[in-house]
C-alpha cells in the first residue's frame, strides 16, 4: 500500500516553513555562548596560555584551557584531549574555551586570549609521516589507551594497519600475464554540511547533565560521556532535534564534551557551544585524505588474479573514526571483483592535519578511486573494453570478498545486471570519446561499486510503538532524521505491516536517549534497515496484543483474527470485529469492568554473525550484505583550457527494494552531487606549513546551483531477505563511484593518466604540460 | 557599545528590538525575534541559508545590519503563506535536512514575485548564490520551474 510509493516525509511542511527547528535554533535567556580559541599553527607547543585581559573583557564568566586531568578521548584509542593541552597537533585546534553572556562578547574576549607557541616541524603528508625522520605526532602513542582490535605502532605515526592476505599473492603474480601498477592521492577535505555543528550542555543540581546536540550518534555521547568523565549513565540525557547534513561529520563526540567543560566551569549553567564554518572545518573533524599505491595483475584474457595494495589514509592530527574507515578499506579493499590472490596493507596515519571522521560512503568511494582508476588503466594495457574488463571479473554469488566473507543470492546484489543496464543508459557502444569540433570532446568514464558497513559487531536498534485514544499510533525510534527521509520510512513499514493509514502513524523526529530507544549511530546506510527490523518486531508485538484484547470480546482464539483497516477482525467472516479505538486503551464491559490498557510494543534489532577481522588475515564478516552498482560520466573537456562540463551522471544501483522512490531517488543523486564535488574540486589546500588556506565557503568551493549534470538513476531489485522487504542501504552509495568515473572520463578525454584529486582544470593543465606550456 | 531601539517591519508586524549597532540583521531576527528559518550556514554571505527578503528583493541576511534594516519591509519564510513554491519544493522531495530550504525559498519566492518568465539563464544566477549539500539541485529546478510557470498562468489568468 505505501511501499516503494513517494510518500512525503514526515516532517516536510516543517521544513519548508521555516518553523522545523535545529540545535542551535533552541535558546534561552540563561544561556551563556562559548567561543573558541584556535590554534594557529599545525604543529606547535603550547609555551603558556595568557587570558588576563580576555578574563577582564565584559560579560566574560570563565575561561577553560587545557589540563592534564581532563581525559584523553576517542572511540577506538583514546589520544585526543578536548582542548589542548602542552601542544597543538592541527591548525585549528581549540585551545581555549572562553564563556560570556553573548556570542558578540566571547568572541571579542576570545581574540584577546594570547598564547605562545613554539613551532615544531610538521607532517604534511601520509608519506611524510611514515618516512624514519618524521616528527611524531604523538609521542604517547603506546600509553594510551584503546579498544582490542586496533594497533597502533608505538613510536611511529601509524595508529592502525589492517591487512588483508587472500591466497597467495605470489602466485597470483605467476598467473598473470599482465600487471599494472599506479599511484594515487587526494588530500583532506571537508563534508561541509550546511548546518555546522553545535552542541549545549548543561548541569543540573541533581548531578543530572542535559545535553542537545547536532550529533548523528546522541546514544554515543551518552555512553562516551559516562566513560570519559566517569558519570552515571543514567544522568546523562541527550537530546537531538532534526539534524541540517551529516554525511559521517557529525559522529564523532567533540563538541558536547566542550560544552559540558563550559558548563562546569560556570556552576553548571547551560552553555551553547556554536561552530561558525571556519571552526566547522578545521577545528572540527574533516574528511579524511589518502595515498594509494595499486598493482593489478590478470590473464591475457583479462581475468583477475592478484591485487596488492597499500593504502596509507590521512588521519590528521587524532585517530577518531581514521582507524574504523581504515579497516573499512580493507574489508572492500578491491572494487567488486572476484580476485583470488589479493594483499593489502591498509594503515591509519597521524598528521598534522585536521583529524578525519567518517565522511558518507566510510572509505569506499576513495579507495575506488584509486582501485577503478587502475581497472581502467588495466584495460587500455589489455586494449579491451573497461566496462567489459569489469564485467568479465564482477563479483557474484559463490565468490568471497577480500575478507574471504561468503557471498550468496541474498548478501550481495547483481552486478552484472546493473553493468548491462548502465551499458544501454549509456550508449556505451556509440564510443567513449567522440570530437565535437577542433577544441571540444565528449568522453565518457565508468566505474563499478560495492559496499558494505563496518560498523561496530553489536549494535542495535530499538522501536516503542504507543497507541493514541483514536487508534494513530505514536512511533518512537533512536534514528536521526539527519536528511535521509528514514524516519518516513520507517513510518511507511509500520503502514504496511498494520495495513493502516500513514496519516494516523506520528514519528517523533527528535531523539531523546532518556526516554527513547537507543538506535546505534544513524551511519552506514543502516537506519532502514535496523530500525526497520526493529519496527516489523515491535509491530508483531502490537498485533499480539490487540489480538489478546478482542479475542476475548469477540469469544474466540486470538488464531482466528486478523488487524487492518483499523479493525481486529474475524478471519473468515470479517462482519464480527472489534474497533481498535475501542481496545487501544482497554475495554470496558456493559457491565463496568474492564479490561487491558493502553497499548504499547517494543522491537529490537542487532546484526547477527558479524565477527572482528583477523589481525594477520583479515579474514572475518565485517557486514550484513554488499550493495552493488555501476556508474558513470559524460562530460565535454575543452581540449584547449583544460575545463569541462558535466553532462550527465549515471547510477544503476541494485537496492534490493524500492521503500519511497523519490526518496531513493533524492538519496543517490544528492550523494552523487557530494562525490561530483569531492572528485572535481573540494580539497583543502595547505601551506608548507601545515595551515588551511581555504576554511570558508567562499575558498573551498561547492558545487552549486546551475553546474549539476542531468541525473539518470535506475535501480534493480535484488532482495536480501534479511532486511525489510529486501531492502539494501542506499544513503552512501551515489557518491562511491563518481570519483573514480570523472577520473576516467576525463583521463578518456585528456589522453593521459589523472590520479589526483581533485580534478581541476590545473591539475590537468599540469598532467597535460608538465606545468609549463601556455 | 552603541545600542538603539529600532522598529522592523518584518511579516507584517512591526517589532521593536533593542539592538547593538554592530548586530547583523541575521542575529537579531533568529536570537531577538525568534524567527529561527533564516541560518547562520556561514555568517559570511557564501551559503544563502540565511535569505530573506527586503523590499521585494532578497538578501543575505549576515550580510546586513539590523539598524539598516528600520524602515525596509522584510520577510522572512515564517511569513511566506504557504507558496506554490513551497508546495512545489515538498512535491518535488527539493529538499532532504531543510536547512538550506528557507534560504533556497526565499530567494526563489522574489524571483517568482519579480520575474515569472525568467530564463534558465536568469534562474541560474538568482539560484547559484545558495548552496545545497543534500540534493543534487535537480530536485529544486524542478520545483522552481514548476512554480514559475505556476505563476506565468496566474498572470495570464488576471490578463484575461
Amino acid at each position: 500500500m505505501t511501499i516503494g510509493k513517494s510518500i512525503y516525509r514526515k516532517e516536510a511542511l516543517e521544513k519548508v516553513t521555516g518553523t522545523a527547528k535545529y540545535t542551535d535554533d533552541y535558546t534561552s535567556p540563561s544561556m551563556l555562548h562559548a567561543k573558541l580559541v584556535v590554534s594557529t599553527h599545525a604543529h606547535a607547543i603550547i609555551k603558556a596560555i595568557d587570558t588576563s585581559e580576555a578574563l577582564k573583557a565584559p560579560g566574560v564568566r570563565a575561561i577553560v584551557t587545557g589540563q592534564p586531568d581532563f581525559p584523553l578521548t576517542g572511540e577506538e584509542i583514546h589520544d585526543r584531549p578536548p582542548i589542548a593541552y602542552g601542544k597543538v597537533r592541527h591548525h585549528g585546534e581549540a585551545v581555549a574555551i572562553v564563556v560570556a553572556d553573548t556570542p558578540h562578547m566571547a568572541k571579542k574576549a576570545a581574540e584577546l586570549v594570547k598564547v605562545d607557541y613554539e613551532p615544531l616541524p610538521v607532517v604534511n603528508s601520509p608519506t611524510d609521516a611514515i618516512s624514519a625522520s618524521a616528527p611524531l605526532v604523538h609521542e604517547q602513542l603506546a600509553k594510551y589507551e584503546k579498544i582490542q582490535h586496533v594497533y597502533p605502532e608505538p613510536n611511529t605515526n601509524i595508529a592502525d594497519r589492517v591487512k588483508i592476505r587472500k591466497g597467495h599473492i605470489e602466485q597470483g603474480w605467476q598467473e598473470s600475464e599482465v600487471t599494472v601498477e599506479a599511484r594515487f592521492s587526494f588530500g583532506p577535505s571537508d563534508h561541509a554540511a550546511m548546518e555546522t555543528r553545535c552542541a549545549t550542555a548543561e548541569i543540573r543540581p541533581d548531578g543530572h547533565i542535559l545535553i542537545s546536540s547536532s550529533s548523528q550518534a546522541p546514544y554515543m555521547i551518552k555512553k562516551l560521556m559516562s566513560e570519559y568523565f566517569k558519570l552515571d549513565a543514567g544522568k546523562i540525557i541527550v537530546t537531538t532535534p532534526l539534524v541540517g547534513g551529516g554525511y559521517g561529520g557529525k559522529v564523532p563526540t567533540q563538541l558536547e564534551i566542550i560544552a559540558y567543560l563550559a558548563s562546569k566551569a560556570v556552576g553548571g549553567r547551560p552553555v551553547k557551544v556554536f561552530n561558525e564554518r571556519e571552526e566547522d572545518m578545521i577545528t572540527s573533524p574533516v574528511h579524511i585524505g589518502l595515498e594509494a599505491t595499486v598493482k593489478l595483475g590478470c590473464r591475457r584474457d583479462g581475468v583477475l588474479k592478484a591485487a596488492k595494495l597499500v593504502y596509507l589514509f590521512d588521519s590528521g592530527a587524532y585517530s577518531d573514526k581514521g582507524a574504523t574507515i581504515t579497516r573499512a578499506a580493507a574489508a572492500s579493499c578491491t572494487g567488486p571483483y572476484h580476485i583470488d590472490n589479493v594483499w593489502c596493507d591498509s594503515l591509519c596515519v597521524y598528521t598534522n592535519h585536521p583529524y578525519a571522521t567518517a565522511y558518507r560512503g566510510f572509505s569506499h568511494s576513495e579507495v575506488l578511486f584509486a582501485f577503478e582508476r587502475t581497472m581502467d588503466m588495466l584495460a587500455e594495457k589489455l586494449g579491451m573494453d573497461p566496462l567489459e574488463l569489469r564485467e568479465k571479473n564482477a563479483i557474484l554469488p559463490g565468490h568471497t570478498t577480500p575478507t574471504q566473507a561468503d557471498l550468496n543470492a541474498s548478501n550481495v546484489g547483481n552486478l552484472p545486471e546493473c553493468i548491462r543496464k548502465l551499458k544501454e543508459l549509456m550508449k556505451w557502444d556509440e564510443g567513449r570519446r567522440m570530437e565535437v569540433n577542433g577544441r571540444k570532446v565528449i568522453a565518457k568514464g565508468i566505474a563499478c561499486i560495492w559496499k558494505t558497513s563496518t560498523i561496530d559487531t553489536k549494535a542495535s536498534s530499538g522501536v516503542i510503538l504507543m497507541y493514541n485514544p483514536d487508534g494513530s499510533l505514536n512511533l518512537m525510534s533512536g534514528l536521526v532524521e539527519i536528511g535521509t527521509g528514514s524516519k518516513t520510512v520507517l513510518a511507511q513499514i509500520l503502514a504496511d505491516k498494520m495495513k493502516m493509514d500513514i496519516s494516523q502513524i506520528y514519528v517523533r523526529m527528535e531523539v531523546d536517549t532518556q526516554t527513547m530507544p537507543e538506535h546505534w549511530k544513524t551511519v552506514a546506510s543502516r537506519g532502514t534497515y535496523m530500525a526497520g527490523r526493529a519496527v516489523l518486531q515491535a509491530a508483531d508485538d502490537l498485533i499480539r496484543q490487540l489480538k489478546d484484547i478482542a479475542s476475548r470480546i469477540l469469544v474466540c482464539s486470538p488464531d482466528e483474527l486478523e488487524v487492518g483497516f483499523g479493525k481486529v477482525y474475524v478471519r473468515d467472516d470479517p462482519t464480527i470485529y472489534s474497533k481498535i479505538p475501542d481496545i487501544a486503551y482497554g475495554h470496558k464491559y456493559p457491565n463496568g469492568n474492564a479490561i487491558g490498557g493502553q497499548i504499547m510494543a517494543k522491537g529490537n534489532y542487532m546484526f547477527r554473525h558479524m565477527t572482528h577481522l583477523d589481525r594477520d588475515t583479515g579474514a572475518g564478516k565485517p557486514g550484513p550484505e554488499w550493495t552493488v552498482g555501476a556508474q558513470g560520466i559524460e562530460l565535454e573537456f575543452d581540449t584547449r583550457d583544460f575545463t569541462y562540463k558535466l553532462l550527465k551522471a549515471y547510477a544503476v544501483i541494485d537496492i534490493g527494494k524500492v521503500l519511497n522512490y523519490k526518496a531513493a531517488l533524492g538519496q543517490v543523486i544528492g550523494a552523487m552531487s557530494m562525490g561530483l564535488g569531492f572528485a572535481g574540486r573540494e580539497s583543502f589546500i595547505f601551506d608548507e606549513k601545515g595551515k588551511v588556506l581555504n576554511p570558508q565557503l567562499r575558498t573551498y568551493v561547492t558545487p552549486r546551483y546551475g553546474e549539476h549534470p542531468d541525473y539518470i538513476v535506475e535501480f534493480v531489485e535484488t532482495p536480501h531477505i534479511d532486511a525489510p522487504y529486501g531492502a539494501r542501504g542506499i544513503g552512501e552509495h551515489g557518491l562511491l563511484g563518481m570519483p573514480a568515473a570523472l577520473a576516467n572520463a576525463l583521463s578518456t578525454a585528456a589522453g593521459l593518466h589523472l590520479n589526483q584529486l581533485p580534478l581541476v582544470p590545473e591539475l590537468i593543465w599540469k598532467a597535460k604540460t608538465g606545468g609549463t606550456e601556455r | 557599545m552603541h545600542i538603539a531601539e529600532i522598529t522592523l517591519d518584518i511579516n507584517g508586524e512591526a517589532r521593536s528590538v533593542t539592538v547593538r549597532n554592530a548586530d547583523t540583521l541575521l542575529y537579531v531576527i533568529r536570537d531577538k525575534l525568534g524567527l529561527t528559518g533564516a541560518k547562520p550556514g556561514c555568517l559570511n554571505g557564501d551559503c544563502g541559508a540565511c535569505t530573506i527578503d527586503v523590499d521585494g528583493n532578497p538578501m543575505k541576511a549576515c550580510l546586513m545590519l539590523a539598524v539598516e534594516a528600520e524602515g525596509a519591509t522584510i520577510t522572512t519564510v515564517e511569513g511566506l503563506k504557504y507558496t506554490s513554491l513551497q508546495a512545489q519544493f515538498v512535491d518535488k522531495f527539493a529538499f532532504q535536512c531543510g536547512y538550506c530550504t528557507p534560504g533556497f525559498i526565499m530567494n526563489a519566492q522574489a524571483l517568482i514575485n519579480k520575474n515569472p518568465h525568467a530564463t534558465d539563464m536568469v534562474i541560474t544566477e538568482w539560484l547559484e548564490s545558495n548552496i545545497c549539500r543534500c540534493t543534487g539541485y535537480k530536485e529544486i529546478e524542478e520545483a522552481v520551474k514548476t512554480a514559475l510557470a505556476v505563476a506565468r498562468t496566474a498572470l495570464q489568468e488576471q490578463l484575461k
